[in-house]
């Protein structure tokens, strides 16, 4: 099993053999010891499952108004018409999350995120990666890097390792195309999947193909050519694949599926359950048109249910299964809003003061971590920006935080920016 | 060896082998070297492909030839860096790369052999010079128009419900002016200072003012502006695009390592602010055409003379802005403070700014060096502010002036570039340019051909040339309409106020699906009336071979080598016939990274 176990290392992308051995030592600590580590991969698939790592991104693409959402500033100028309700968790939210109130128990809000990006390409790259753009390297987001360190305890996965629902994610960087995120929407149609050809003159096709790839890689023109044959045979193992079925979520009951809401996020939602039971290791779920300058609380009022509705249900789902001690769920945007209200009942981007939500895996539950003060402007307390929640997420299912990569430059380069977890938050 | 059938060989079958083999045995020891000799050298003198014919020289008498410049200065660069450049291209690959850039398309068989035919030293001249005439100004400005439509608008501008830019329009515009190959510094003088509306006349529809260029700025303005972030998108994409600035995070704080401050955002801004785009509306709520006008700007303050807008620092003070342009050595040119277009017509002057503008050269030449080499002399290519390094500071500075020189020309400037010894080089790593791969986040130093992916709209032009599919289906309109819809399943906007979008055509699974089993596959492999793979197939006078070797032709520009025709004999030893292995064959061809990646 050992040697199974070292076959699908993955050093050619750059991590040393020691750090592997660090990184084995942490995934021991997780499940208990290293004898029950290598049990574990032994044990029938089912089971194995039971234990999987898993996180699901919720991402509010266009940067959400949190001061309106988890961190209401009620009779402050800049606080805006929404009351705060109480939940089952030790905080209260914005009146328009009723179903969420009832699944706080679950989850904890960082109100003390503050961060420098402020422009959206800018902010989604950053809150992906843990890491500002550089010209020079592209940093493997979330997905890719999760990915990439719990591929060796999946090695019966045949679909795509980094699925991202109704959005584009951010990309695998200097990890390669091998860990990039495959797009779907929240129907789960994936055009092209079905063929005429038989099997037999496929298999002919395969085998002229895979030498004429051989062959021109070997012509030494640089990475594109060996990326490209990586991928071909990744998608010719989907192609048979019954794992496949996990994104249709029409197979699930009608009471299932009303719970989640008809909504194109709420059925992203019960994919990415649905995705990380067969043992995707991260999906994402967008939900966009967070970008609110103006009308902001009309189109909260609009928002905010479907959200509201879809999340819950995932939450209850994945606790009612036993699946949340595995799972990690974190919600968050780019950045956060303003809390000035402008000349168009908007609010602007705001990267210095805002929430992320997170829940389930090794996370506390239903706490506050930080603060931010009376008009929402500052944050009163130790400030979090992406490489520490990062970090703490990755923590949160056992990944190591001493992993490093190598860039495709050569240098080192820390996973999640370097950042330290936030202790508060994890048990 | 393979079991092999006779008629899916595509070597020399066993019966020819040992005809040829008796005819051996009865020739002399000396006819017996003779035959050997021509029997190596036969193919190598009949090769084409790999053949040394004259060596190329670039106009050897023009002195001063910008090429030149470009092989000095690179030339120069490799010594400093210890560097030895990649061998030149094949003359196959060579072709492929020109057609692939210059017209946004793999060569036919036919266009590929005239070039491999030409014997003279000047072929590669030879050849731009006839991919720029007007022989080809429709395959020309067709490739130009998209790329550009993609620059300025975006891959999904005008194809989301109820859009404010017409595409068709964009394309109009863009067309025209590249079939006549319109200076560069006009375009964008027309592009910015347009008027009229923005969608083209059509059957039953009448334009009146009808102007493409229009939707550059259709969507990027509104209605009112006196909204604070009125044209933030205008300001915002005229500075990235033309003067190759990113300036989007100034507008809500000053650069934290880029020269330009929050203040010279709204400046740029205010030039925008006597500009609306109007939205005309036909059957209810749904947007028929956009018309950009001027009016007289009332500023916030409803003071005309003084016209100023506001912007907040990120500490709450409120400031004002005035129309201000900032060239590149620092030279700020103010138009006077008034909001009446009597007094100042501030569009317009932007238009003259910009054209004249120093920056406008070098974001272009910088542009287009990044689109032939994949690698501009910053990364990315489109933000050279004073933060970001410039890898060849002199070879770019050059080729600007020279640009400018050559009156803003752009079939000029590709013609410089293509005709270099850096584009010239092949892919290939060399033994002593290993260092230079960017994909690795090295400087790229330019020593070598970086391959990369084509753009969806290359792959699609080239499966229609390889494959002859358009021949078999519709009308020109539908074909149009079937290339746009092929093209918009990989186009993702994420609805954000910076128009960002991606594209799902980058190398993954939905892709190679595609390739895999989409419709256009489908058709480019089946054996129907008209596809360039019946002509092959059904041709009775070519041995399988030959049938092999123009599959090959067709899609890489090259014949099938020996070992290739032995893996092909090995893989299809089973099939039903030969018009099946073909099938098979070609639909492997086109599924490789020998023809996806442009080398």
């Amino acid at each position: 099993m050992a040697a199974r176990f070292y076959k699908n290392l993955p050093c050619d992308l750059g991590m040393s053999r020691r750090h592997f051995l660090k990184h084995v030592s942490a995934g021991a600590a997780w499940a208990g010891s290293a004898a029950h580590f290598f049990t574990a991969l032994q044990a029938e698939a089912a089971e194995l499952k039971k234990n999987q790592k898993s996180v699901i991104l919720l991402w509010m693409g266009g940067g959400p108004s949190t001061i309106d959402i988890w961190d209401l500033k009620p009779g402050a100028i800049t606080g805006g018409p929404f009351m705060p309700i109480s939940t089952s968790g030790d905080m209260q939210i914005c009146e328009h999350l009723p179903q969420m109130a009832k699944q706080m128990h679950h989850m904890s809000i960082i109100r003390s995120m503050s961060t420098r990006e402020a422009d959206h390409s800018r902010g989604r790259y950053y809150m992906h990666t843990g890491f500002v753009p550089n010209p020079s390297v592209e940093h493997p987001s979330y997905g890719a890097v999760i990915a990439q360190q719990l591929e060796s305890t999946r090695s019966d996965l045949e679909i795509p390792p980094f699925v991202s629902i109704g959005g584009n994610s951010a990309g695998p960087g200097f990890l390669g195309l091998a860990y990039a995120p495959f797009i779907v929407d929240s129907n789960g149609r994936i055009p092209n999947l079905e063929t005429e050809t038989p099997s037999d003159r496929w298999q002919a096709r395969m085998n002229f193909l895979d030498k004429l790839e051989t062959q021109f890689i070997g012509q030494q023109r640089g990475t594109a050519a060996g990326e490209h044959k990586k991928i071909i045979e990744k998608t010719n193992q989907l192609l048979t694949s019954s794992q496949m079925k996990a994104f249709q979520t029409s197979q699930e009951s009608d009471k299932v599926r009303t719970s989640y809401g008809d909504t194109s996020f709420g059925r992203g939602c019960l994919m990415a359950r649905r995705l990380v039971e067969v043992g995707v290791p991260f999906v994402e779920v967008d939900l966009g048109g967070w970008d609110t300058h103006s009308n902001n609380f009309n189109q909260l009022q609009t928002k905010l249910p479907e959200m509201d509705q879809a999340m819950a249900a995932l939450i209850a789902d994945l606790a009612a299964r036993g699946m949340l001690d595995n799972v990690a769920v974190l919600w968050m945007g780019e950045f956060g809003r303003t809390p000035r209200i402008n000349g168009n009942t908007g609010r602007d981007h705001w990267a210095r003061s805002w929430s992320a939500v997170v829940g389930g895996a090794g996370f506390k539950r239903g706490i506050t971590v930080g603060s931010t003060n009376a008009d929402g402007t500052e944050v009163e307390t130790t400030p979090y920006s992406s490489e520490e929640l990062m970090a703490t997420v990755l923590q949160s299912i056992g990944i190591s935080l001493d992993t490093r990569y190598t860039a495709a430059n050569g240098r080192p380069m820390k996973i999640a920016g370097g950042g330290r977890p936030i202790k508060e938050l994890l048990t | 060896m393979a079991p092999t059938v006779p008629f899916i060989n595509f070597a020399h079958s066993r019966a020819q082998k040992e005809k040829l083999n008796t005819l051996f045995g009865l020739l002399s020891v000396q006819q017996r070297w003779l035959l050997r000799i021509v029997c190596v050298l036969g193919p190598l003198a009949s090769n084409a492909l790999s053949s040394a014919d004259a060596p190329v020289t670039v106009e050897g008498t023009e002195t001063g030839f910008p090429t030149h410049t470009i092989n000095r200065l690179l030339k120069e660069s490799w010594e400093e860096y210890e560097v030895i450049p990649s061998s030149n291209a094949t003359e196959g690959e060579w072709c492929r790369r020109v057609f692939l850039d210059v017209l946004g398309r793999i060569p036919t068989t036919d266009e590929l052999n005239v070039f491999l035919e030409d014997k003279s030293s000047e072929r590669k001249r030879h050849l731009i010079d006839r991919l720029l005439s007007a022989k080809y100004d429709g395959t020309y400005s067709r490739n130009w128009s998209n790329v550009w439509t993609n620059i300025l608008i975006g891959r999904s501008g005008g194809s989301e419900r109820n859009s404010r830019t017409n595409r068709q329009g964009m394309e109009n515009y863009l067309s025209e002016a590249f079939e006549e190959n319109r200076p560069y510094d006009q375009m964008v003088f027309e592009l910015l200072s347009a008027q009229g509306t923005s969608r083209p006349p059509g059957k039953n529809q009448d334009a009146p003012r009808f102007n493409g260029a229009v939707n550059f700025l259709a969507m990027k303005l509104g209605n009112n502006p006196n909204d604070p972030e009125y044209g933030a998108q205008a300001t915002a994409k005229t500075s990235q695009i033309f003067l190759g600035l990113r300036i989007q995070c100034t507008q809500c704080h000053d650069h934290p390592f880029n020269r330009w401050k929050q203040n010279q955002f709204w400046e740029l801004n205010a030039f925008f602010r006597q500009t609306v785009a109007l939205r005309r509306f036909e059957g209810g709520r749904m947007i028929a055409f956009v018309e950009l006008a001027d009016q007289d700007f009332q500023g916030p303050t409803s003071e005309p003379e003084e016209a100023e807008i506001f912007y907040d620092k990120r500490n709450g003070v409120r400031k004002a802005a005035y129309p201000v342009f900032t060239d590149r050595s620092g030279l700020k040119t103010e138009l006077p403070r008034s909001g009446f277009l009597v007094d100042v017509d501030r569009r317009a002057e932007l238009a003259r700014l910009v054209r004249s503008s120093e920056y406008l050269p070098i974001a272009l030449v910088n542009r287009y060096w990044n689109y032939f080499f994949g690698y501009g002399f910053t990364q990315p290519f489109d933000d050279m502010g004073p933060h970001n390094v410039i890898s060849h500071p002199e070879l770019l500075e050059h080729l600007s002036q020279e640009f400018v020189a050559g009156g803003y020309d752009l079939k000029k400037l590709i013609r410089w570039i293509v005709l270099s010894d850096a584009y010239g080089a092949s892919s290939r790593f060399g033994d002593k340019n290993k260092i230079d791969d960017p994909a690795r986040g090295n400087p790229p130093l330019f020593s070598r051909f970086y391959p990369r992916q084509m753009r969806a709209e290359q792959l699609y032009d080239s499966l229609m040339i390889a494959t002859g599919v358009d021949k078999t289906i519709g009308s020109a309109g539908q074909q149009k309409a079937r290339r746009e819809r092929w093209l918009r399943q990989f186009v993702i906007a994420f609805g954000t106020d910076e128009i960002d979008e991606a594209s799902t055509f980058n190398g993954t699974i939905p892709q190679v699906l595609t390739l895999f089993n989409g419709d256009l596959m489908r058709q480019a492999t089946s054996n129907t009336e008209g596809t360039f793979l019946q002509d092959v197939s059904s041709n009775y006078n070519l041995k399988s071979r030959e049938k092999l070797d123009r599959l090959f032709l067709a899609a890489l520009a090259r014949n099938a080598t020996m070992e290739e025709r032995n893996w092909a004999n090995k893989a299809f030893a089973q099939s039903e016939d030969i018009g099946t292995a073909l099938q098979d064959i070609w639909w492997v061809i086109l599924n490789t990274n020998e023809f996806i990646l442009n080398h």
